[in-house]
């Protein structure tokens, strides 16, 4: 029981970063915009969490400013993509490369610092539950967060008028526009949104999965987290879904070892990134159903005069 | 709307040439004046900065053939990406291609320990292409038969990759002499290329990445599978009506980038390296992607710009040592350098108007 609980515990840390960064791709690509920076935001948000919790001490602080650092490289990004025109494929990978390097050089000082971890906010009664309440009621405020906006955007982008407006833009840049709508602001709002939480998913690694500062450290996270959009449909409950699937193969690596297996542990290493492949070969084989759920501008630019 | 004051953007009738190729300038320029800012609020001396970063490296012959020894794989896989870029095929995965060239290419340099012969460098670069080939392959294959996106494929492979190489010098590639650290023995004279000029590690890889230059120049302008890359890349509905297979555009510009950058890691490591280590490149896979798009996606575009991006590698050296500043700020440059140029290439398409003039010339806004 305790090996299985432990097991649960460690999917959903390693699914939480996964899980904020691919929420916030989500929203962005529903915009019709593919932002293929997300591991240059996260890293970001990793290494600004890090360093503003080590200096001020405050978690809450902490997490603002990682939201904003991934804010602040996706509005470089968007300013690229919607001011000046820049094709979204390039840009993305650029926001990837500047982020990695920046991040690394911010972090000189952080490297080798020790950080206990964010708290584990146990919610009062239920938590004494035995093994549900250990895993559902004793986490930290991300996890819960990270919950709480899966909810959030499923609502949004479901139930509201602003999401269905966002979904439009996305589906039809020239039609929205056409019915007065600001595709611009609304493409800018879509990928600073998904920034921040690329941002806070990062800060996840740095403050709560390890907790400590690595150059480099997101490891291809972000990549994983684009790779989840396509696997979830462009769906906000799939995405949930695929974060806590893949949270769980990335942990296969330290149980198997806790096992005593005898595979190297290189090999377990390579499982998320397999994985990653498979499901890509998986959802895609069918291009017409690709074709249904992806947002129809997605990818496209967008001009107002012509 | 927008207030009338703000210079705006407007469509160009016809792509401004000149842009094209001032662009890359402008971005230079707008990368070095961000790097002073850099530097002063790292409270290092900009000038000193600068010096070390791009004059130092360049003021000795030594320096010169080091910046030839970062630029070769730069080249190789600049030309070969420039290809695939053209024609809209994204292989984000160089970096993963390079390392099984670097693979096949020190395990048959392994394979020939201690043995003489002419033929062992030219094995070792040939096993170097087959390595790189075949991980661009299961990308090709991904792709063409189950629509995988060759972004995400190319790109989860090159970290496979980094494990494929750190596994086999933990284990069977490792040095059985060597006390147990994770490094494959150093290869004999034999699996090692020819030096060029004496006393530096200027390698015969110099040659192959010019001659690379010339035959993608060809390639691009006297064949038609250049022409076909170009269409294909321009208007894929075009390239697709004139019954260009775009399976066999994916296929094709894929080994080829795979295959090159594969040579490139069989290069690096029986030239500068001389063995297997855990990392067998500083990331030249990745950096060659802007080496590209600085190159405009040209090959003799691609040999300046390697050469820029490799002198901003071999700057981080001198200023890490001299300065005493991290290594990260050449990913910083280069992560830079992208920006600004995408940002300056709007200037190909659209001008620039003040906003008191567009309001005399313009009625019409949108």
């Amino acid at each position: 029981m305790e090996v299985i609980i432990a097991a649960i515990l460690t999917i959903i840390t390693a699914a939480t970063p996964l899980l904020f960064a691919a929420l916030g791709e989500l929203v962005t690509e529903k915009s019709g915009v593919l932002n293929l920076g997300i591991e240059g935001m996260m890293i970001m948000g990793a290494i600004i969490g890090f360093f503003t919790v080590h200096h001020t001490d405050s978690v809450f602080i902490a997490i603002i400013a990682s939201m904003i650092a991934g804010a602040l490289m996706a509005a470089i990004f968007a300013l690229l993509v919607l001011k000046f025109h820049a094709s979204q494929v390039p840009t993305g990978l650029a926001l990837t490369i500047f982020g990695i390097g920046l991040s690394a050089l911010i972090g000189q000082s952080m490297i080798g610092v020790a950080y206990t971890g964010i708290p584990k906010i146990a919610i009062p009664i239920v938590s004494s539950i035995p093994v549900i309440g250990e895993i559902f009621f004793k986490q930290d405020a991300l996890v819960y967060l990270s919950l709480f906006m899966v909810f959030v955007v499923m609502w949004f982008l479901n139930k509201t008028r602003a999401g269905l407006i966002l979904r439009a833009v996305g589906d039809s840049h020239d039609a929205a526009h056409a019915m007065g709508y600001s595709v611009i602001k609304i493409r800018f709002l879509a990928i600073l949104f998904g920034g921040a939480m690329a941002g806070v998913g990062g800060a996840y690694l740095s403050l709560a999965y390890s907790p400590l500062w690595v150059e480099g450290m997101t490891a291809g996270r972000g990549w994983i987290a684009l790779a989840l959009v396509v696997f979830a449909s462009w769906r906000a409950g799939r995405v949930l879904m695929g974060a806590y699937l893949f949270g769980g193969i990335s942990i296969l690596q330290l149980h198997a070892q806790a096992l005593g297996i005898g595979i190297p542990s290189q090999i377990m290493s390579m499982l998320p990134y397999l994985a990653t492949i498979l499901v890509l070969v998986i959802i895609s084989r069918d291009k017409s159903k690709i074709k249904l759920n992806s947002p129809a501008s997605l990818g496209k630019p967008f001009h107002t005069s012509r | 709307m927008q207030s009338n004051l703000f210079p705006r953007l407007v469509k160009r009738q016809t792509p401004s040439k000149a842009m094209i190729y001032l662009s890359p300038l402008l971005a230079i320029f707008l990368t070095l004046s961000a790097s002073v800012i850099l530097f002063l609020i790292m409270g290092v001396s900009p000038l000193a900065a600068l010096h070390a970063f791009f004059i130092e490296p360049l003021s000795t012959i030594y320096g010169l053939t080091e910046l030839a020894v970062k630029a070769t794989p730069l080249i190789l896989i600049g030309v070969a990406l420039s290809l695939g870029f053209r024609a809209g095929v994204w292989n984000i995965g160089a970096e993963g291609q390079l390392i099984l060239g670097g693979i096949f290419g020190g395990a048959t340099a392994l394979f020939f320990y201690e043995k003489t012969g002419f033929y062992i460098v030219p094995l070792i670069l040939l096993a170097g292409v087959i390595g790189g080939l075949l991980w661009a392959a299961i990308v090709a294959f991904l792709r063409t038969k189950f629509n995988a996106n060759e972004i995400l494929t190319s790109l989860m492979l090159s970290y496979v990759a980094v494990l494929l190489l750190n596994l086999l010098v933990h284990g069977p590639l490792k040095d059985p002499d060597g006390f147990n650290f994770p490094e494959s023995r150093l290869f004999s004279d034999s699996a090692l290329l020819p030096i060029l000029y004496d006393g530096t590690r200027l390698h015969i890889g110099a040659i192959i990445a010019i001659l690379a230059v010339g035959l993608g120049w060809i390639l691009l302008s006297r064949t038609l599978l250049g022409y076909q890359i170009k269409v294909t890349g321009d208007a894929p509905a075009a390239g697709e009506h004139a019954g260009f297979s775009h399976s066999k555009i994916i296929w094709t510009t894929l080994l080829l980038s795979g295959g090159i950058a594969g040579l490139a890691g069989a290069i690096e490591v029986s030239g500068p390296i001389g063995q297997l280590l855990p990392t067998i490149s500083p990331g030249y896979g990745f950096t060659a992607i802007i080496v590209a798009y600085v190159g405009r996606l040209h090959p003799v575009g691609v040999l300046f710009a390697a050469l820029l991006l490799a002198l901003t590698y071999l700057g981080g050296e001198t200023a890490q040592i001299k300065l005493n500043l991290p290594i990260a700020v050449t990913g910083v440059f280069q992560g830079l350098l992208l920006f600004f140029l995408l940002a300056s290439d709007v200037l190909i398409h659209y001008r620039v108007q003040l906003g008191f003039k567009q309001r005399k010339k313009q009625g019409v806004t949108v």
